[in-house]
């Protein structure tokens, strides 16, 4: 990559050969209205001056940039940085896109918002704007999460959405988005469906990406502010990508700094129970885009795994796909257990609680850490703070014994 | 002329009620999933709709997800399907469409899949998640070997995207007659006629049959009052699931014979 690149600039419906509308004709005319109504936004003054109120004053941004040096010197001689959407209002990087949404949704005079959820975190955060903006809320969760993720599901219901388990499929986030498909196709009259990540049919992935990339022009900013350089390489978690594009999509074009996306390889990356969509899987169609995916040699989806519900997840975001095939992104693979001695250690050397996603980028830190020069710069997203995941970590290292 | 076409137009002039019926390929087993099509066939349907199990079905109801569940689990697999439409094929002289998602012919290959489908006897495609704005490959290995492919009609389809199902459908149009997913439904929307006349609106000559949400048979008859054919799915798994292939045949007859 040599000549200056404008990736910066595209916008769906494809990036790359990946992307595209592959659903039910059902959903063309809400497709079609959400892209519109986001287009009119977009032109609308008014609308960026809400939802930047709404940031400032709700959401709780800008995060902050928190120096972890201690942190830093178990991946070597570099510094590491962190973007701290733990910090926001929900405890994630989800609300960003929700309270975009839940606006675009009122523009469009939907009374009721769907959504699907696999940590918890993106159903948090819908039932909390769904409360904000008085809309009916209904979250849709494989009933395997709901038990691993107990606390989420009480707080949703606190908020005033309705849960509804996923009996079907492997019950986990690719069947609530299946079934939160399903209500759209027979409701999508008067629902809006807030989807979650930068995966889906067009205009999803632009959409989600635009609301959550403020994280990395703020970023961006900070870092020339506060400190008067670019990071060497920036770097996220990736299950569907949407924490990793929002921090991704500013540095883009800045060709000297690399970035770098962490998925979970669950078990390990030769073992068949992993989530490490973009470094394991073949292209194919699922929930409405063209992109990588876990799947056998049928187009049949695999199940994945990762002892990270947000991550486990056997598809990924079309804009990552063409990422990684421009070279432009590298994705590696972090196991449950890297994942979870790197949640220990930035607990133990900074006080900082990152959630079990989050965790696999802090332990790509690690592991790659010491590849770069002495005194190299990382930048990486704090996506997501650890309350929901105490249980889980709790019988990992024993302490609920 | 499509023989789907060709079969819809000779009923629509003697004015006998047109029965289109889906079965899951592989449900519960292959060999079981040929003798219940092929009692379909022989108990009055006209055109067999013939399911691909997929993982990932959004556009289906309980009731098939939980019978396509249970054929991916008994083994399915894209290689066996083809004998298993040919073998249905030999048999009976019923038209033959395949209804799959998307994926599965992606992966298996549009152009391999066009060609094993015409080699094993079957009229075409009705593909429920693929839009003709993303059938490229499709529409082109569809003409080739004169295949049906049967795009999809809704409720919130614009009039140009009605024009647009209308000119590149072959085979029939599939209206959708309710915002929603397969699975019966005590009343049919109202809905299913302005699809139908929206359809009808157009210069298509390509029949219009209505699915999604159809159960009885005097649903079926008030169907073809206005529409080419009924499409019904989930009560035939149901029957077969409760009583097997006799009380399969027993709800084929009685749809049937709706009037």
């Amino acid at each position: 990559m040599t000549a200056k690149t404008n990736l910066r600039e595209q916008d769906g419906p494809y990036f790359g050969d990946y992307g595209g509308r592959f659903v039910p004709e059902s959903l063309i005319a809400a497709l079609d209205q959400l892209e519109e109504v986001y287009s009119q936004a977009k032109a609308d003054p008014s609308f960026a001056k809400e939802l930047d109120e709404l940031n400032q004053t709700y959401v709780g941004r800008p995060s902050i940039i928190t120096e972890v040096p201690k942190f830093a010197a178990l991946a070597g001689d570099i510094r590491v940085f962190l973007k701290r959407e733990d910090l926001n209002h929900t405890g994630s990087h989800k609300i960003n896109n929700v309270i975009g949404q839940a606006l675009l949704a009122k523009r469009m005079g939907k009374k009721r918002i769907i959504a699907e959820t696999g940590a918890g975190q993106h159903g948090v955060a819908s039932a909390t704007a769904a409360a904000l903006f008085g809309l009916e809320c209904v979250v849709y969760m494989g009933e395997v999460d709901t038990q691993r993720q107990a606390l989420n599901v009480a707080r949703m219901k606190l908020l005033g959405a309705e849960v509804i388990p996923v009996t079907t499929g492997s019950r986990t986030l690719k069947d609530a988005i299946n079934e939160a498909l399903r209500d759209w196709v027979a409701n999508v009259d008067d629902t809006h469906y807030l989807l979650g990540t930068v995966a889906g049919p067009h205009p999803f992935p632009t959409i989600v990406r635009d609301f959550h990339s403020v994280i990395g022009r703020e970023a961006r900013d900070q870092m020339l502010n506060d400190f008067g350089f670019l990071p060497d390489v920036v770097a996220a978690c990736v299950g569907g990508g949407s924490n990793a594009i929002g921090l991704f999509h500013a540095f883009l074009d800045d060709e000297e700094v690399a970035l770098w996306g962490f998925e979970a390889a669950g078990e390990g990356m030769d073992t068949m129970r992993h989530a490490a969509t973009l470094s394991k899987g073949k292209v194919g169609v699922l929930h409405g885009a063209k992109s990588y995916m876990l799947q056998d040699e049928d187009g049949q989806t695999i199940e994945s795994h990762s002892i990270s519900a947000g991550l486990d997840y056997p598809g990924v975001g079309p804009e990552h796909s063409w990422l990684k095939d421009l070279n432009r992104a590298q994705y590696f693979g972090i196991s449950d257990d890297e994942a979870m001695q790197a949640l220990r250690a930035l607990s133990q050397t900074e006080g900082i609680i990152p959630a079990i996603e989050t965790a696999h980028a802090l332990a790509g830190v690690i592991k790659y850490g010491s590849t770069l020069p002495s005194g190299a710069t990382v930048l990486l997203n704090l996506s997501g703070r650890g309350d929901k995941d105490m249980e889980t970590v709790g019988k990992y290292f024993g302490f609920l014994e | 002329m499509s023989k789907t076409e060709t079969l819809l137009n000779t009923l629509a002039q003697k004015g006998e009620d047109a029965l289109i019926g889906y079965f899951p390929a592989g449900y519960p087993t292959m060999s079981d999933s040929v003798e219940a099509c092929v009692a379909m066939c022989e108990s009055g349907i006209d055109i067999l709709e013939l399911g691909v199990p997929y993982s990932d079905p959004v556009m289906d109801g309980l009731v098939i997800q939980v019978a396509t569940e249970q054929a991916l689990a008994n083994g399915f697999k894209l290689n066996g399907f083809f004998e298993l439409l040919k073998e249905i094929s030999s048999r009976v002289d019923t038209p033959v469409l395949v209804m799959s998602y998307w994926n599965p012919i992606l992966q298996y290959g549009v152009e391999r899949f066009a060609k094993d489908l015409k080699g094993a006897g079957g009229a075409g495609l009705i593909t429920p998640d693929l839009i003709p704005d993303e059938a490229t490959d499709w529409l082109k290995f569809s003409d080739e070997l004169d295949l049906d492919r049967v795009f999809m009609a809704t409720p919130s389809s614009s009039q140009e995207r009605l024009n647009q199902v209308a000119r590149l459908s072959r085979g029939f149009i599939y209206a959708v007659s309710t915002m929603g997913i397969t699975g019966a439904r005590e009343d049919l929307d109202a809905k299913a006629r302005g699809v139908v006349s929206g359809v009808k609106s157009t210069t298509t000559k390509v029949p219009v049959c209505v699915g999604i949400g159809i159960s009885t048979a005097e649903q079926v008859s008030e169907v073809n009052s206005y529409a080419d054919g009924a499409i019904v799915g989930s009560v035939f798994i149901k029957a077969y699931r409760d009583g097997g292939v006799e009380e399969l045949k027993k709800t084929v007859r009685k749809l049937k014979g709706g009037k």
